[in-house]
């Protein structure tokens, strides 16, 4: 059917790669590991306000899980002196703490001496290693490799191998801002904060910013994925730095979260999933990990800080929205929603993605099976969730041009309050979100998967979700003109609040309610072994997995459309 | 007396010179240069000529203005102390020269009502949480200040303009604000306290309004200490009820603007929730008693509000339901009170 993107060539905005703010960055590498560790170490000491007796309580704590660490859950990317430097960092805090002849200030020395080794030593495992001709490769390798995958799919014979006729934008659609995307990256340092529903997005995402002609962006990966060799070598390109899952302790989140602040105030571009893991219930996310939020709002106020002024230095909160009509992961992030809102039961994280064999067949699957994805590119705003226009500056809601640097000002005065910083991501946080819900392109998937599941919820009303999703599949239907004429209703009630710009509709959407319902049915979940919604030979419609079906529904909640019923 | 700042400061804001707003800005005045703002011409000039307002001395280093933009330029700080009714209207006067770095605290002890444009409250007869607004969410709303506070506690305009000991809540949820409050407002005399649930401390002063009106109606029906007593108890269960409902935290409802407060209103004949109450037990019609009151007694429009609150989400409020009725449907003051005493309470308190 006829979808009316438009494809677009973009120019790179920054041909010359010495000027990419991310090489820039690993250049100076050093100099910027450094810095990191200075900053954390001088954070850590504000966080135990200069008292040493609790930043030594600290230090023991850190020492005390990183050793549970290695010996409970060791992992390959693991460096082999690991051992060693604990080892040492222990010895040194136990001679320190029952050294006799030292005093007070000698001792307060040593701590902070182990403490800036410590940083040090995340700063140096967390930074990025941008190498640009890894980047060079893997650009064309991803998007070679998608273009002949997609062309061998769609297009039947042997020749399709070296047949252009489909390009990734005709898979992959790219929609909204994106010229003030591009316009803004120039001009100050643009923050991406996507939704997150698959695996797949931080590649998608990679892929998209390379499209629209935008220097790389750097973002926090899973150390997890780095444990795979081939995979390391693409994150390493892409310029993702490392995020440690397993290290919990405030040394290491300090360091984690100075890295991102000080690379934003350096100006790299970044990319948060402020979702912090997949949406595991399919639902947009609601709440956000604030913690990386958090830098960006820090990074604000370091650049008004060391002098920025006006639309130089200033930090652009770009939201993104990635529709999909399938999720791979779907069944698996369902189950574990379940289990864990269901029966408080302890799980523990699955890595589907632990194999280059499972990755590969994902992308084989991804690429022969048809389905689209759109990205929306929602509209930029400043580290209040204010809009601001291709120019950079800010707007409030009655249009009246304002200075974000005035809301860091106090008696005049650039200050430093962290709890105001601290209101002002919850803040952040909730625009973000409002902007993920106007954003969200509804798919004919999503309105089937929704009106189904509504009905039968509806059928069953004495039970609740849990023994809603434990009926036998095979006992449910829907006749199909009862499912017609609601999915009908849904349609209107969604394109109302289209026009009120509460979210947004595919253009797939604008054709007649059968067509829509039959493209919703083939597309919904359709990689699944067991599909969430089918025809079946009588014309009405089943499900062969009601879980999934949940899932898939659940990207419609938030807009009240479930009073319909 | 404490000293003076240094000229180079910036002055303190106060808007509204109402009773309220005049005694603030007296309290301010002990530490700050204040400018007063007041829509009046005759008011201004009778603030800077005669350091006067309504013919009460203020302190002399009060300036009037009737320029809101001269204030916020000349003010960080402000105070916004007019009465519900003329919020909107005041704030949005002042929206245009407000920025993100002003810190605005206000005093106004009301509600207002958010519908849909063009729909009326007689239209939609049931409201939910979103139709409602403090006066910090209107500020939110209307301007682009962020940095917002309220004030709020048993703090009766005479008696602090009489300098009697007292004190007052300081709410935000940005720290910079209550300690800015505490800073400017805090004197021997006048204690700050602060909190973070700016919404509860805003919907104690709110709704212990009605329970004003109930407490006005039972002394004009001639009943004594016994009843008050059951009142301000069953009040408070009811305020904690509605007040949970619309967000507010439960610790600042049994805390000084809360309790503290309700207490005091209760008790002060003087005041004017209680003077309606005490009216209409004395067999007069609200138009009546509206008719020759000054200034307006927030709780007949709290009571408005909250019925279609509670009409809307299904919960029940005896005394703002039984209240409503007397004030709106002709409903005797006696035969609600008969009412009341037949409601099936059966627990003390249920909601610790």
């Amino acid at each position: 059917m006829a979808e009316e993107y438009i494809k677009h060539q973009y120019e790179p905005i920054l041909p010359q790669k010495d000027e990419w703010p991310v090489v820039k960055l690993s250049k100076t590498r050093k100099d910027f590991v450094r810095k990191v560790a200075e900053a954390s170490k001088k954070s850590v000491l504000e966080i135990t306000g200069n008292n040493i007796g609790l930043l030594k309580e600290e230090l023991e704590t850190t020492l005390y899980r990183e050793k549970l660490r290695i010996k409970q859950n060791p992992w390959a990317v693991d460096p082999d002196d690991e051992h060693n430097f604990w080892r040492q960092v222990k010895h040194v805090l136990v001679q320190t703490s029952s050294d006799p002849h030292l005093n007070k200030s000698q001792k307060k020395k040593k701590y902070l001496e182990i403490l800036d080794n410590i940083t040090m030593r995340y700063a140096e495992e967390i930074a990025s290693n941008f190498v640009h001709t890894h980047y060079k490769v893997t650009r064309r390798m991803v998007t070679f490799g998608f273009s002949r995958l997609l062309n061998a799919a769609r297009v039947k014979g042997i020749k399709s191998i070296y047949s252009n006729q489909f390009t990734l934008q005709d898979k992959i659609q790219i929609v909204g801002e994106t010229d003030q995307i591009r316009e803004l990256a120039s001009k100050g340092t643009i923050v991406m904060v996507p939704t997150h529903f698959s695996n797949l997005d931080s590649i998608l995402i990679g892929w998209v910013i390379s499209v629209l002609g935008l220097p790389p962006f750097i973002y926090g990966a899973g150390l997890n994925l780095f444990n795979i060799g081939i995979f390391a070598y693409f994150m390493n390109a892409l310029g993702a730095y490392k995020v440690d899952r397993r290290k919990k302790n405030l040394l290491y989140l300090e360091t984690l979260k100075t890295y991102s602040s000080e690379s934003i105030q350096f100006g790299v571009h970044s990319l948060f999933f402020p979702g912090g893991t997949r949406s595991r219930s399919g639902l947009i996310e609601k709440k956000l990990k604030l913690g990386l939020l958090s830098t960006a709002v820090e990074a604000q106020r370091g650049n008004y800080q060391s002098g920025a002024n006006g639309v130089n230095g200033k930090v652009f909160i770009v939201p993104v929205t990635i529709n999909y009509h399938f999720v791979l992961e779907a069944p698996s992030l369902i189950q574990e929603y379940l289990s864990i809102t269901g029966q408080e039961r302890y799980y523990k994280e699955r890595d589907e993605f632990s194999t280059s064999y499972k990755i590969s067949k994902f992308l084989v699957k991804f690429f022969t099976k048809g389905s689209d994805i759109s990205v929306s590119i929602g509209k930029a705003m400043d580290v209040m969730g204010n809009y601001v226009d291709n120019t950079g500056n800010s707007f409030d809601r009655h249009g009246r041009k304002l200075d974000t640097r005035d809301y860091f000002v106090a008696n005049g005065k650039i200050t430093v309050d962290t709890q105001r910083e601290e209101e002002y991501t919850h803040h952040l946080g909730r625009r973000i979100v409002e902007e993920f819900h106007m954003n969200n392109r509804v798919f004919s998937s999503h309105l089937v998967a929704f009106t189904a599941f509504q009905l039968i919820k509806k059928e069953n009303k004495k039970l609740d979700l849990y023994n809603l999703l434990r009926l036998p599949e095979e006992d449910i239907f829907i006749v199909y003109v009862e499912f017609k004429e609601a999915c009908e209703m849904v349609l209107n009630k969604i394109f109302e609040l289209e026009t009120q710009g509460k979210l947004q509709v595919a253009p797939h959407m604008r054709q007649d309610v059968d067509e829509i319902i039959s493209h919703g049915l083939e597309n919904v979940g359709m990689y699944h072994a067991k599909r969430p919604l089918i025809k079946n030979n009588n014309g009405n419609i089943e499900t062969q997995d009601l879980s999934v079906l949940y899932f898939y529904h659940n990207r419609l909640i938030g807009y009240d459309l479930e009073k319909l019923f | 007396m404490t000293l003076k700042s240094s000229s180079k400061e910036k002055s303190v804001g106060v808007l509204g010179m109402g009773s309220f707003g005049t005694a603030i800005a007296n309290i301010l005045a002990e530490k700050s240069k204040v400018i007063a703002f007041a829509r009046r011409a005759e008011v201004v000039d009778e603030i800077n000529h005669e350091h006067k307002v309504n013919g009460v001395s203020i302190n002399p280093s009060i300036k009037g203005t009737q320029d809101p933009e001269f204030l916020c330029k000349n003010c960080d700080t402000i105070f916004i102390m007019v009465p519900s009714a003329a919020f909107q209207e005041v704030i949005r006067s002042f929206s245009p020269y407000l920025y993100p770095y002003h810190l605005v605290i206000h005093g106004t002890k009301g509600l207002c009502l958010n519908l849909p444009e063009g729909k009326t409250l007689a239209e939609v007869q049931k409201i939910k949480r979103e139709n409602i607004l403090t006066m910090s969410e209107l500020i939110l709303k209307e301007t682009v200040a962020i940095r917002v506070g309220c004030l709020a506690g048993p703090n009766l305009a005479r008696e602090l303009y009489l300098g009697q000991p007292a004190a007052t809540v300081v709410a935000s949820k940005y720290n910079e604000v209550i300690l800015e409050g505490q800073r400017l407002l805090r004197t021997d005399k006048f204690q700050v306290y602060g909190n973070s649930d700016i919404v509860g401390v805003e919907l104690s002063g709110v709704l212990k309004n009605i329970i004003a009106i109930a407490a006005g109606a039972l002394a004009g029906m001639g009943l004594g200490e016994n009843a008050k007593g059951l009142l301000i108890s069953r009040g408070m269960v009811e305020l904690v009820y509605l007040g949970n409902a619309l967000g507010g935290s439960l610790k600042s409802f049994i805390g000084l603007a809360g309790i503290g407060d309700l207490v005091t209103t209760c008790n002060s004949t003087l005041s004017r929730n209680y003077t309606v109450g005490y009216r209409l037990a004395q067999g007069e019609k609200l138009e009546e008693i509206q008719a020759n009151m000054e200034e307006v007694a927030e709780g007949i429009n709290t009571i408005r509000l909250m019925k279609a609150f509670v009409e809307g989400t299904g919960m029940r409020a005896p005394i703002t339901e039984n209240l409503y009725k007397v004030l709106f449907e002709d409903l005797k003051i006696e035969e609600a009170l008969q009412y009341l005493m037949k409601y099936p309470f059966n627990v003390d308190v249920d909601f610790l």
